[in-house]
């Protein structure tokens, strides 16, 4: 529960720093636990990879789906919104997603 | 686990930039909906408890009880952006809406010129994701998995926009404006969120407003301080957050956001057979009709014997709702709700219904709504690749007794 406290002092010290320039300030709250992946080989390229753009909710609350499915929403997320992944990494995802979250 | 190897784990996970928060199950009544079935209910900035989507970029959805009033209040109105980061804090002193392109004079306004050089104009409408409910669809499609509350109704005030392009000068050959807010990708690769508009439409059209105010106050951060565009009658995908850049082009903007995103199937439905592709599309535009029960809330028990004021909300793209119908026998039999004022053609419509439930056991209500040209809700819901345009008749399942 102590982690909790932190992104509060984080939020207060970002609201007082900023206070003097804008007239308007907002902090997030961090990433939910709901997002968090199902433990598995692969599972921590795919966090590192996905979530340096998105939360991983993204993720797990897709419909499930085969390798077919998760490598065309991979191929979209490197070819369509340019996500910097190598092709070794982008086949983990896809058989870590297909595993994880297949039908 | 001792705190030096706590402080190491917590570093290692802020490393990753997968800070865990704290965050609240939604309430017993979400978690029968298998949509927003182990969704967080969460508290983001200048909002009230709503049902997370997404947590980067922020999704936050509206939960039904809300719906039970033709007014969205600002803290509990949904929130929907497409890149991230999104702007954190805005300083009026710099903020600008700047008009280039095919005009005569461009122009760079502040808020307080939008405020005082130019007429205060207020309109009611629904502003509502296009893929509102897209967890519905069947056969399921990707996307973010909205239930249904990825929409809300408010009182928006500010500029009307053919003011401020008049001002500007239109000049000839100007066939659409474009519209690019302050949240821009992380990456060059992403395409910046960026959505345009006929300059018909506009010049056309006196409710389309740069709104500066919402429900009588200035618009929250994650709505889109300062400025937002409002297009009322078509989907949110139009009203640009954040409003900085107004561009008259003289061609068809199509890039990502207009095309090949937020297409729907180019035929009067807007629908394709289930699993099929369009063979060709076009931009999203006007919503559908609509209509919901917002109390008592799905799952809920209610006596038998006495009567429940079942209530609600309906819309539809600024025909007007003229009629709510609801059904307590599945559909065969139908009668007419009260409806609650008239807010005008782009408003949520209130309606109220009261029921004396005659037997213990489940109940299913339904509800249906009208447009003032007879366009309504299917029994059966259509389908399109996206997961855009839903408009079944809804429903809520009740416990009597």
């Amino acid at each position: 529960m102590r982690r909790a406290f932190a992104p509060g002092l984080v939020a207060f010290a970002l609201a007082v720093s900023a206070g003097a320039a804008a007239d308007r300030t907002i902090v997030l709250p961090a990433d939910d636990r709901y997002a968090t992946l199902a433990l598995g080989p692969g599972v921590e390229v795919t966090r590192q990879q996905c979530s340096s753009c998105h939360s991983t909710d993204y993720i797990v609350m897709q419909p499930r789906g085969d390798a077919r499915q998760w490598d065309g929403v991979v191929t979209k997320m490197i070819k369509v919104y340019g996500a910097p992944v190598n092709d070794q990494d982008a086949k983990t995802i896809v058989e870590y997603l297909a595993k994880q979250y297949g039908n | 686990m001792s705190d030096v190897s706590r402080r190491e784990m917590v570093k290692r996970i802020a490393g990753l930039g997968t800070w865990l928060a704290l965050s609240r199950p939604a309430s017993a009544l979400a978690q029968s909906d298998a949509v927003l079935a182990g969704r967080p209910l969460v508290r983001y900035p200048e909002k009230t408890d709503l049902i997370l989507l997404t947590s980067r970029p922020p999704q936050l959805e509206t939960p039904m009880k809300y719906f039970a009033r033709a007014i969205t209040p600002n803290e509990a109105f949904f929130v929907r952006y497409h890149v991230f980061p999104i702007p954190l804090e805005v300083d009026l002193a710099t903020w600008r809406l700047r008009i280039t392109g095919r005009v005569e004079r461009p122009l760079e306004l502040t808020l307080d010129d939008l405020r005082t050089k130019f007429p205060r104009v207020a309109v009611t409408a629904v502003n509502q994701c296009s893929g509102n409910s897209r967890g519905r669809f069947t056969p399921r499609v990707l996307g973010g998995q909205w239930g249904d509350g990825a929409m809300g109704n408010a009182e928006w005030a500010g500029a009307r926009l053919r003011d401020i392009l008049t001002a500007a000068g239109v000049r000839q050959g100007a066939v659409q404006a474009t519209f690019d807010g302050l949240d821009k990708p992380s990456f060059p690769s992403v395409p910046d969120f960026v959505k345009s508009l006929d300059v018909t439409r506009i010049m056309d059209d006196p409710d389309v407003l740069v709104a500066y105010e919402m429900n009588g106050k200035p618009l929250p951060m994650l709505n889109g301080y300062p400025a937002r565009l409002v297009v009322p009658g078509w989907y949110a995908t139009y009203w640009v957050k954040h409003l900085s850049d107004i561009e008259m082009i003289d061609h068809v903007f199509e890039k990502f956001w207009m095309k090949p995103a937020y297409r729907i199937p180019d035929n009067a439905c807007g629908c394709v057979a289930p699993g099929t592709a369009p063979a060709r599309t076009v931009p999203i535009n006007r919503m559908t009709v609509r209509s919901f029960i917002g109390s008592p809330e799905g799952g809920s028990r209610v006596p038998t014997g006495r009567p429940v004021t079942m209530k609600g909300i309906a819309f539809d793209g600024g025909h007007g709702i003229q009629e709510v119908q609801v059904s307590v026998d599945g559909g065969t039999t139908w009668q007419a709700a009260n409806l609650g004022a008239d807010l005008g053609r782009y408003s949520f419509r209130e309606w109220t219904f009261s029921w004396t439930p005659a037997r213990p056991g489940r109940a299913r209500v339904v509800v249906r709504a009208f447009n003032a040209i007879g366009e309504s809700q299917g029994r059966q819901p259509l389908w399109n690749p996206a997961g855009y345009l839903r408009n079944v008749i809804e429903h809520v399942d009740l416990v009597v007794g």
